[in-house]
């Protein structure tokens, strides 16, 4: 199999199973958290404030001064390494003309090397991010084999896309097949394993908040 | 006639020798050769006497002999042509019908083992190869005789080189290349629907000069010619990094000369020399004249998804797949919640009840 031939699998059908399973996926685990509902609350609530929810969504989306003391730098290399993961995604040509082709929708591109340069620093932050799971003790002993995979599959399409884009190693073909087929990868383990958060995050954080402040401990 | 060297057939079509020169430094540095070898391949070229050369014409449109043969001005490239002698050429010869069969029989014959082997188009073989016969004989057979007494064969032409348009899906003659059907002889791969004339005359010059195979990559281009990609040498190139597109094929960008990323070139996954040789004798090239590039000395670049899609985009509609999968995944999820429900409720009603009273007991 050529390398065109390996782009062209991965550009039709490839994508096609990888976004079949994504699909499937994703809207059956959603489905399946959401129905499971919860049991009425029969007390009275004990502080009837009903943007707790909503403020608990910012509040614990901003690290808290204790937690930058005890673990700064999973903060920042945390942060860093998510929104560059969105700037690349989302402002890079070539990203948004397939989100384009998808939906319809587009937007300016930022100039390529700006891109270039936050997917350095990203790759830094997530190698930072592993490195300090890796030597932490707690971290390490938290840490399973899902956490690596989901580490593995995110890095993977950012190095793949920047060897692409600066021809290292491998001929410019075979890297783009390469950088599309780890963004299938990403896609196919994304609804079994905590990739999910991307989804569940902010529904989880505002439940939070919500009944809390029934219990009296309004954000 | 036999014994005239490729100069002494230049010179009587009034080629000066300066002429020559020129074309065989222009053809040294094409061929990524040190300047220093010039005058060699000069020597050498020049005392190159009439080769057998027998072209094979298969599956195939014309074009890439109408891209060698319709210079506007009868170039180098195009009398360097008429030199090697083509023996036998559907196209260009004079004799038709059983006496041109004949004429590459005798040819074949005479300098078995030696001569150059040049195919164009592709090879079908379903049912039995029905789809293309010449004097009732089959590509198949033809290309599998002929090449049996060659030196070497040059497949010009992506359809020969790779299966081309009728290689396309869903390929209803079952058309395969060249390097599919023979696979013991040496076989250069000269894409492009059509190449580059400038290309074709370089590996055989080169070929002539040295009577080797020049370095070819994976998939059997001499690197000199398609070793690099049309994006990395496109002069749209700067545009690109800087973000700045064309929208459409007559906006401001477009002629102010923005990359044509998002109107489909193909530029980026292309390897041919069109950006650095161009076309028409160096006036320009597509991706000059606001085309972007369509690929066309890849395999496969027929069903690459359009010309006009750009290259991130998928080669087939997502959306019914999609639909279908959010939909099943609904079900599943439906489903699993209706069973979880069901348990639940199956636990409260088996749920007992113990009183004070039982506990006394
Ligand atoms: S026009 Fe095509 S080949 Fe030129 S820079 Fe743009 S994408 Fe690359
Ligand atoms: S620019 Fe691209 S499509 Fe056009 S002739 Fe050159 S390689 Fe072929």
């Amino acid at each position: 199999m050529s390398a065109m031939e390996l782009l062209l699998w991965a550009r039709g059908p490839g994508l096609v199973i990888a976004a079949v399973i994504f699909l499937f996926g994703m809207t059956l685990r959603l489905i399946e958290v959401y129905s499971l509902g919860r049991k009425r609350d029969l007390a009275v609530p004990r502080s009837p404030t009903p943007g707790s929810g909503w403020r608990t969504i910012v509040t614990r989306s901003l690290p808290h001064a204790d937690t930058w003391r005890r673990s700064g730098l999973t903060i920042v290399a945390g942060f860093v390494f998510h929104i560059g993961l969105f700037v690349v995604l989302l402002f890079l040509l070539p990203h948004i003309e397939l989100i384009r082709s998808l939906t319809g929708l587009s937007w300016p591109a930022l100039p390529t090397p700006l891109v270039d340069l936050v997917t350095v620093i990203t790759l830094i932050a997530l190698i930072v991010a592993l490195v300090h799971r890796l030597m932490d003790p707690v971290k390490r002993f938290l840490s399973g084999f899902g956490d690596y995979l989901a580490w593995t599959v995110t890095f993977l399409p950012l190095l793949t896309g920047y060897m692409a884009y600066h021809h290292l190693l491998l001929d410019y073909t075979l890297l783009l097949a390469l950088h599309i087929l780890s963004v299938e990868l990403l896609l196919v383990v994304f609804p079994f394993t905590k990739l999910t958060h991307t989804f569940t995050l902010f529904i989880a954080r505002w439940y939070n908040g919500d009944i809390a402040a029934r219990k009296g401990v309004a954000s | 006639m036999a014994d005239e060297t490729m100069l002494d057939i230049l010179k009587r079509r009034g080629v000066s020798r300066r002429g020559f020169l020129k074309f065989c430094a222009a053809t040294t540095s094409l061929l990524a050769l040190p300047p220093s070898m010039a005058a060699a391949v000069a020597e050498s070229l020049g005392r190159v006497r009439r080769p057998a050369v027998i072209w094979l014409s298969f599956q195939e449109c014309t074009g890439c002999t109408e891209s060698l043969t319709r210079a506007h001005s009868p170039s180098i490239e195009s009398l360097i042509f008429d030199a090697i002698s083509l023996d036998y050429h559907h196209t260009l010869q004079a004799a038709s019908g059983h006496a041109a069969e004949e004429a590459r029989e005798h040819s074949m014959k005479a300098d078995w083992g030696n001569y150059l082997l040049i195919v164009d188009g592709s090879i079908p073989l379903k049912d039995g190869g029905v789809y293309s016969t010449i004097a009732g004989i089959s590509n198949l057979a033809m290309l599998q005789e002929a090449a049996a007494g060659a030196a070497a064969i040059v497949a010009i032409g992506t359809c020969a080189a790779y299966g081309g348009l009728p290689h396309a899906q869903p390929n209803p003659t079952g058309a395969v290349a060249v390097s599919d059907i023979v696979k013991d002889k040496p076989i250069i791969n000269v894409p492009g629907c059509p190449p580059v004339p400038a290309v074709m005359v370089g590996v055989l010059a080169h070929y002539l000069t040295f009577g080797t195979l020049p370095d070819l990559d994976d998939l059997g281009r001499p690197r000199a010619f398609y070793g690099e990609s049309i994006h990395d040498r496109c002069y749209r190139r700067p545009f690109y990094d800087q973000g700045k597109f064309a929208k459409t094929f007559d906006d401001a960008g477009a002629r102010d000369g923005w990359c044509l990323f998002e109107l489909g070139c193909k530029g980026p996954t292309t390897h041919n020399a069109c950006a650095t040789t161009k076309w028409n004798g160096g006036t320009s090239w597509p991706v000059q004249s606001g085309h972007g590039c369509i690929g066309c000395s890849e395999p496969d670049f027929w069903d690459a998804g359009g010309f006009y899609k750009a290259l991130s985009t998928p080669v087939n509609s997502v959306s019914g797949a999609a639909t279908a999968a959010v939909a099943a995944g609904a079900a599943a999820g439906i489903a699993i919640g209706l069973a979880n429900r069901q348990r639940k409720a199956r636990a409260r009603a088996g749920h007992q009840t113990v009183t004070i009273a039982d506990l006394e007991k």
